[in-house]
């Protein structure tokens, strides 16, 4: 009897799909498009091509989810998103494997990407109960009264994730946007969805509640148009706005119900290993002022 | 209701001059493109003055020695130094402070009790606030060196029209900023008097520069290429269009827009108190205020007794000559705004809410309109949404706490809200889901130049007052 050799085992691909109200659906549309490798060009995935009711349906999932999550302790989120960097330790490999192909850089560039995601998650973690007692105060008005003011989260953020960093680039803009209470949903990197979509999985099992994060693979001038004009988000990032016309389109459209637009970076995108700072955090959050008469 | 002798103000103490130029460049010019027009007491329709309606090339010349003042030396002046023209400024105001109030009671209608207690003393605590922070920027939590954006244009409403010149021209200056300002259309007159005080402090020319006139230089204004910074405080509609403008260049944008608030009083308020708050909150100034509690909600159980109470107070005051100082309600400050006033509620009888109007008699000459309450009003009349910037409250009623946050927060406004209640967790458990940007509780209407104020949702966005005024006119 000749000795048959086993067949080389065949892979179990995963179905890339997008991220909404804490579920992974297809996109409504029935679309998807071919992603490849930047590295060496073969077939990685079919990922969803997320249409204006994708958008629309993940604005009233984030909207749903606004009221628990801002109104959960600062502690609380602080945890949470602790918990979301070791989750994403925990998946390091996997991630460095994706990001290298996604981006087409070495596996030692993409470890310091992967690593560099993951102390942002840590770093906004620690932000959570602090951002209040740097940016919030009590006011010494000329008469009997207290007098406080606090950052609150703006509400529904739209955010159009950096084209190129794929990883480190739309952690840098989801964490700063949640970490203050704000949900979100978030435009990937058109040519390099698949490391955003294994994120999902990892904001999944992370004690994030559905809604907080919803991922839209897909063209972000297809549809970042109907969430810049979406009347019931408050806040729009767009960062992955590369054609300055189009960044002028939306942020006009967004004019409509004066949401915050934070537009896109002057030239080339940021160094997203650089340390952030607050400027994103705070763009998202709103100051309340609360008075109240001292007396007997 | 007692009567009282007329206790006129005199009017001898303001000198109003036939006619004004802009002031640009530390000077009184003549317009090169603008056109002359009057501005008139609304109280009386009496004209008062003339004043220039600035062009494009007008605005030109203004924009320019903004520029060229930031450059050469406002931004280069050491900040302690910029710190003592702003003190010298609220000095000034001070010292003037009783010819300003009258100013403005003539032209903008308010009372002179208002004027004087309320938007002069705040004027001079504004500049003497922002006065000390013009040496202080490194400890103020953006970095140890912050710069200043440049030259910075600002548009300002007629409801208070020296203090919101305060509020926008003391940050902008205390941070190194030069300014553009165009005062409102029908209430130039005061920061015309401000520019006379600019001459008096010996401030540098071109660091402030008053330019008149109405929406359409404004719009020159905010569009011009060479101001690197809009401030606007006005109306939500043409915030939008700011916001639009704005679209793919780098200027700075902060906007102070309208409001529908909601004045939220539960059955365990301190009544007598909580009357005079929704007096103040809805019949101060007019009822001219973007933060004006327009939307009574009251709980359900008390609201006859409360409605009542109101109608009763409401009888009491005193609707006239704004120079009169026991008046308490004067003019609505043009014509145009008595028409809106009027049109919004004629549709609030139509769409079948009551009407009351105090029983008030109005002047014969000039825009007067009484002191008015609608009830039966439901959360889809257009009285409970839009907003209708004159002495007209809408009350609706609710049953729960959550009903109330539900009713309150169902706008697409968030700048204020108001909490009348005698318990304190529930006050803090209200002032935390109010999406507003200011919660009076137990209070209404208050104001202090190191207090944040600014709006949520189309209310715009950016503070003005205190730290947080800050940012809007430093490159952070």
């Amino acid at each position: 009897m000749s000795e048959t050799s086993e067949p080389e085992r065949l892979g179990v691909r995963k179905t890339y799909k997008l991220y909404i109200g804490g579920a992974f659906p297809r996109s409504e549309s029935g679309r998807s498009y071919e992603v490849r490798s930047a590295r060496d060009g073969r077939f990685l995935a079919n990922a969803a091509l997320a249409s204006r009711k994708d958008a629309r349906d993940a604005v009233v999932a984030a909207r749903k989810a606004f009221g628990g999550w801002s109104g959960a302790t600062a502690y609380n989120r602080g945890q949470i998103l602790y918990r979301v960097a070791e989750m994403l330790e925990g998946r390091r490999a996997q991630f460095v494997a994706e990001v290298s192909d996604s981006e087409g850089i070495g596996p030692r560039k993409a470890e310091r990407v992967v690593d560099a995601a993951i102390d942002r998650w840590v770093w906004y973690a620690g932000w959570s109960d602090k951002i209040a007692q740097v940016r919030g105060s009590s006011n010494p008005v000329a008469g009997p009264y207290f007098d406080f003011s606090v950052p609150e989260p703006t509400g529904v953020v739209a955010l159009v994730a950096p084209q190129r960093s794929s990883l480190l680039g739309l952690v840098s803009v989801v964490a700063p946007a949640i970490v203050g209470g704000n949900t979100c949903v978030a435009v990937t990197a058109e040519s390099a969805p698949l490391p955003a979509i294994t994120l999902s999985e990892v904001l999944a099992t992370s004690d994030l509640p559905g809604g907080v994060v919803n991922l839209l693979t897909g063209r972000p001038a297809e549809i970042a148009p109907w969430l810049a004009s979406h009347m019931d988000v408050n806040a729009i990032d767009l960062c992955g706005i590369e054609a300055p016309a189009l960044a002028t389109e939306l942020e006009a459209a967004a004019a409509e119900n004066l949401k915050r637009v934070t537009r896109p970076p002057a030239g080339d995108e940021p160094d997203w290993f650089a340390e952030p700072g607050l400027g994103r955090m705070l763009s998202f959050l709103e100051t309340k002022t609360v008075w109240h008469p001292v007396g007997i | 209701m007692f009567e009282y002798a007329p206790a006129p103000e005199s009017r001898s103490i303001v000198d109003i001059r036939p006619s004004y130029g802009l002031f640009v460049d530390g000077d009184f010019v003549d317009p090169e493109d603008g056109v002359r027009f009057k501005t008139v007491n609304p109280a009386t329709e009496e004209v008062l003055a003339e004043v220039v309606a600035a062009g494009p090339r007008d605005v030109d010349r203004a924009v320019a020695a903004a520029r060229a003042a930031h450059e050469t030396r406002w931004s280069t002046l050491p900040g302690r130094e910029r710190a003592k023209y702003l003190y010298r400024l609220a000095r000034i105001v001070q010292e003037r402070s009783r010819e300003l109030a009258v100013l403005e009671s003539i032209d903008n209608g308010k009372p002179i009790r208002e004027s004087r207690d309320v938007d002069l003393p705040l004027v001079a605590a504004h500049f003497f606030y922002y006065a000390g922070w013009a040496d202080k920027l490194g400890y103020a939590g953006f970095g140890p060196d912050p710069r200043p954006l440049g030259v910075a244009g600002q548009v300002i409403p007629w409801n208070f029209p020296l203090l919101m010149l305060a509020w926008k021209l003391a940050p902008a200056l205390a941070c190194g900023n030069t300014v553009v300002l165009k005062p409102a259309e029908t209430t130039p007159l005061t920061a015309l008097a401000f520019a006379e005080i600019c001459q008096q402090a010996d401030l540098p020319p071109g660091v402030v520069n008053i330019v008149t006139g109405a929406g359409e230089t404004g719009r020159t204004l905010v569009e011009h290429p060479g101001i690197d910074k809009v401030a606007f405080t006005g109306s939500t509609e043409v915030g939008r269009q700011i916001a639009r403008s704005v679209a793919g260049t780098t200027k700075k944008v902060t906007l102070e827009l309208g409001g529908k608030a909601a004045n939220v009083v539960f059955d365990d308020a301190p009544l007598d108190q909580a009357i005079e708050g929704i007096v103040n909150g809805i019949f101060f100034n007019q009822g001219h205020v973007c933060c004006a509690g327009s939307r009574l909600l009251v709980q359900e159980s008390i609201a006859d007794d409360l409605l009542d109470q109101l109608k009763r107070r409401l009888a009491t005051l005193r609707l006239g000559d704004p120079l009169d100082k026991n008046t308490d309600v004067g003019a609505i400050n043009s014509s145009e705004q008595l028409q809106r006033i009027r049109l919004l509620s004629d549709i609030g009888e139509q769409e079948g809410a009551e009407r009351w109007s105090a029983p008030c008699e109005l002047p014969d000459r000039g825009f007067w309109f009484p002191p008015t309450v609608f009830t039966g009003v439901t959360q889809a009349h257009r009285i409970a949404r839009e907003e209708v910037f004159g002495p007209v409250l809408s009350v609706l009623t609710f049953r729960t706490p959550a009903e109330a946050v539900e009713k309150a927060n169902n706008t697409p406004y968030g700048l204020s809200a108001g909490v009348w209640t005698e318990k304190g967790s529930r006050i803090l458990w209200m002032a935390q889901r109010l999406r507003a940007g200011v919660v009076w509780a137990n209070t209404f209407n208050r104001f202090d130049p190191s207090s944040p104020f600014g709006g949520y949702k189309e209310s715009g966005y950016g503070r003005e007052g205190g730290r947080h005024g800050l940012e809007a006119y430093l490159d952070v």
